[in-house]
């Protein structure tokens, strides 16, 4: 009797959010991850002051992810959360250390480098413990009826600890190529310098996770055989893209190599998806399986289909109040 | 080895990561409202003293709400990672209505803040005040979904239990559920006292420096005035809500008053010390009938005891007795204390009174103590309850937790809140000592770079060196 299929379409706002919070809280963390590496403190201001407005907002997203998961797929929720728990925790404590160092280290003067330290090291370990758990996913989990019954370690593997650096890399090119459009002079050539070389890594963290992941999971091979002519379609544009990054990077174009980042970042996304699919947990659940109830789904449904959008314009309003170049603007002047 | 209960240290683990992050929105909350009321009268009155107060406790709000949004996020996993079958069974109705509260609230607040933060001199006026507004509604919208999902667990309704999974009947119901109306005004009021003794406390430290002085007299005045309506206020919402709970959770208005008999002419115990295993209270002191006078109006009235509750169905007594106590009793020395002041104001005499400021200046703690108190009497006293009534706190836990993997994790939040706390506090601590008047004209702290436009001119060549550097091309 369903005109409409309500979880199909949760598939699709749980991804988006996803999407959205990996983009933007992505090159915030990517910031915090290049700290050290930045040239100087005057650029680390920059780099920070970049981000400061808008990361509280970036990192809303991952709040709505976790309660969109709750109310879609609960199942999911409550089975991913116990298998990654220790992960997760790994996580929380990361971002609570970069968290706070924003207003910190605006406030601090002999210990401004500890809160340094505290937003690199809490940037890093949250974006490879947000990798582990996309490898751990793909991975699968041990389950009995609706529940986790695996080990506390489980998450943690050569697979996942690839795929956790993976994105610690991945996050860095965006906070990079963030850079390179928030920035001038001598921060914004920095940036153009590392980001190739970050690009390079992730190329080839892409490259074996892509040969590892089939190899690894009999059911994701069979996918891929199975379909070549459409899955095919996502590791030749990841590269077609790269090399269209790689060409930006070189003529110092400035806005391009960010969006040819995302974009990487969405065909990666989608492959996954696809190649999971209509599995949410395989091989036990599939998406519909996880769903809550239609009632819950349409009751959320109705307010999203209003709120969101006005929450996608006052946040581009936030943006756009924010732009321009970061350097010789007000600081953190709250 | 000891064995370690993986339940007991989830319940741990859960008050200790929402008691330290109740302690800031409880905060912001109030002191939201509060920098929009002053924005409102710079917007309106343009004086100077108003941009100084608003800028002040803006820089304050921004700490502050830093932590609460950093430990906010833990929140949004804890359900999933302990109490992960908990969260199952209740998906239908805690998924929508947490996820509310993220699109309706989160965003709003984030995105604003950022504006009220950074963008005084990006946006126009009426922007920056109408960002100031926005922030404080989502407070307000925030607290709306979180109390109505926690009143849902004390009060559930609107919903069926079927296999162990809540299915809904009444969105209406559920999320305007018996106990929600009551306790939404009880917590919003908290909040605003809260806020309002901080700045009260804050003023009054100044007033004793002599530190600015103009801008602290008028913070302290209206907060008094305001705070002497409050309190009051807040004593009779309190009372209605304990009679709302005396409805719907007899158990645990027998607890908070020690009662284990049922019996007319009930005492109100002023001191015991509640034994749970042998089912009765030492050393008690209390007075005659006013428990029974308080609750059912009536100096005679039958009170029912927790005897009349299996041994296992009641909550901890000595945790809720004692928690109430000094909930009330925090809450009768602040209404004493702004009582006082608003009489001394009235007669022009509050601003030269030292001994009033002093007694003030110290009263910062009192209100958080007062909100943590008030939390553990009504969660403490759902227990041995999840969702009262309806599943019990044991049948909620994640199945494949083990009692190190919640110590291991307890053990880390409590170091890693402690650390960040402590900074909090220092960084504060800086703030408040440099007070009001220090921030307006200032230059940025350590960077050098000024704070605001007008004043660029003659402090920042730097950054207009910055700004001239060559492009690579």
């Amino acid at each position: 009797m369903e005109l409409i299929d309500l979880t199909l379409i949760w598939v699709g706002i749980v991804a988006f959010a996803i999407f959205m919070y990996v983009i933007m809280d992505g090159f915030d963390l990517g910031i915090g991850i290049l700290f050290p590496f930045a040239p100087g403190d005057k650029a680390r201001d920059d780099m920070m002051n970049s981000v400061a407005p808008i990361w509280d907002g970036n990192e809303t997203w991952l709040i709505l992810g976790g309660a969109g998961l709750l109310a879609a797929f609960p199942l999911l929720y409550s089975i991913m959360l116990p298998a990654l728990y220790i992960g997760v925790f790994l996580m929380l404590a990361g971002l609570i250390f970069r968290g706070v160092a924003f207003e910190f280290r605006f406030k601090a003067t002999r210990n401004k480098h500890l809160w340094d330290y505290s937003f690199n090291l809490g940037s890093t370990v949250a974006a490879f413990a947000q990798g582990a758990v996309v490898g751990a996913y793909i991975q699968g989990f041990t389950t009995e009826g609706t529940s986790y019954v695996g080990g506390a370690f489980d998450w943690l593997t050569p697979f996942t600890v690839m795929t956790g650096l993976g994105v610690v890399v991945g996050y860095a090119l965006l906070g990079a190529t963030w850079t390179i459009i928030k920035t001038e002079g001598e921060v914004q050539a920095w940036a153009y310098r590392v980001a190739p070389w970050l690009l390079g890594t992730l190329m080839l963290f892409f490259l074996i996770v892509s040969i590892w992941t089939p190899l690894a999971h009999e059911r994701v091979m069979a996918r891929w055989l199975d379909n070549l002519s459409i899955l095919w379609i996502f590791p030749v544009l990841t590269v077609l893209v790269s090399a269209v990054l790689m060409r930006a990077l070189q003529q110092r174009k400035e806005v391009v190599p960010f969006l040819c980042t995302l974009l990487i970042f969405a065909l990666f996304l989608l492959g996954m998806a696809i190649s999971k699919w209509p599995y949410a947990i395989p091989p036990t659940f599939t998406f519909h399986e996880a769903a809550s109830d239609p009632g819950s789904q349409l009751f959320l449904l109705l307010g999203f289909l209003f709120v969101i959008p006005i929450v996608l314009g006052y946040t581009a309003w936030t943006y756009w109040v924010f732009r321009g170049k970061v350097s010789g603007q007000q600081g953190y002047g709250h | 080895m000891i064995e370690l209960d993986p339940v007991l240290l989830s319940r741990i683990q859960f008050a200790f990561v929402v008691s330290f992050h109740a302690i800031f929105p409880v905060f912001t909350i109030g002191l939201a409202s509060y920098i929009a009321f002053l924005e409102t009268r710079l917007f309106v009155t343009g004086k100077k003293v108003y941009e100084e107060l608003a800028h002040f406790w803006t820089k304050i709000f921004a700490v502050v709400f830093g932590m609460g949004v950093v430990s906010g996020i833990v929140m949004a996993f804890q359900f999933g990672t302990n109490w992960s079958v908990f969260s199952y069974a209740a998906s239908n109705f805690l998924g929508p209505v947490l996820s509310y509260e993220v699109v309706t609230a989160f965003f709003l607040e984030a995105a604003f803040l950022g504006i009220l933060l950074f963008g005084r001199h990006r946006v126009p006026p009426g922007m920056h005040l109408f960002s100031a507004f926005m922030v404080a509604i989502g407070t307000f919208i925030s607290s709306f979904w979180i109390l109505s999902a926690n009143s849902w667990m004390q009060t559930p309704a609107g919903v069926e239990l079927v296999n162990g999974h809540f299915q809904m009947t009444s969105w209406g119901q559920a999320i305007f559920n018996p106990s929600f109306g009551w306790r939404f005004a009880h917590f919003a009021l908290a909040a605003f006292i809260t806020g309002g003794f901080v700045v009260a406390a804050m003023s009054a430290w100044y007033l004793i420096k002599g530190t600015a002085v103009e801008s602290s007299r008028k913070a302290l005045g209206s907060t008094i005035i305001l705070l002497a309506v409050l309190t009051p206020t807040q004593a009779f919402v309190g009372d209605m809500h304990g009679l709302d709970t005396l409805k719907h959770q007899p158990v645990k208005v027998a607890a908070m008053e020690g009662a284990w008999e049922t019996q007319e002419g009930l005492p109100l115990l002023l001191f015991a010390i509640p034994s749970q295993s042998q089912e009765k209270n030492f050393f008690e002191i209390g007075i005659p009938k006013l428990a029974s006078l308080i609750l059912t109006h009536d100096l005679d009235g039958e009170v029912k005891g927790l005897k009349e509750w299996a041994p296992e169905d009641r909550p901890n007594v000595f945790i809720v007795f004692w928690s109430f106590r000094v909930m009330v009793g925090i809450g009768l020395l602040m209404i004493a204390i702004t009582l006082t002041g608003a009489f001394l104001h009235w007669r022009g005499k509050m601003f030269d009174s030292r001994w009033y400021l002093r007694i003030v200046s110290m009263t910062a703690p009192l209100p958080f103590l007062a909100v943590l108190a008030g939390w553990f009497v009504t969660e403490a006293g759902r227990q041995p309850w999840l969702v009262y009534g309806m599943l019990r706190v044991e049948d909620g836990i994640t199945p494949s937790l083990t009692g190190w993997m919640v110590l291991a994790t307890l053990i880390g939040y409590v170091l890693v809140y402690a650390a960040i706390f402590a900074a909090g506090l220092y960084y504060l601590s800086r703030i408040m000592r440099a007070g009001p008047h220090a921030y307006p004209i200032k230059t940025d702290d350590g960077t050098g770079r000024p704070k605001r436009p007008f004043s660029a001119v003659d402090t920042s060549i730097d950054s207009h060196l910055d700004q001239k550097a060559p492009h690579r091309s």
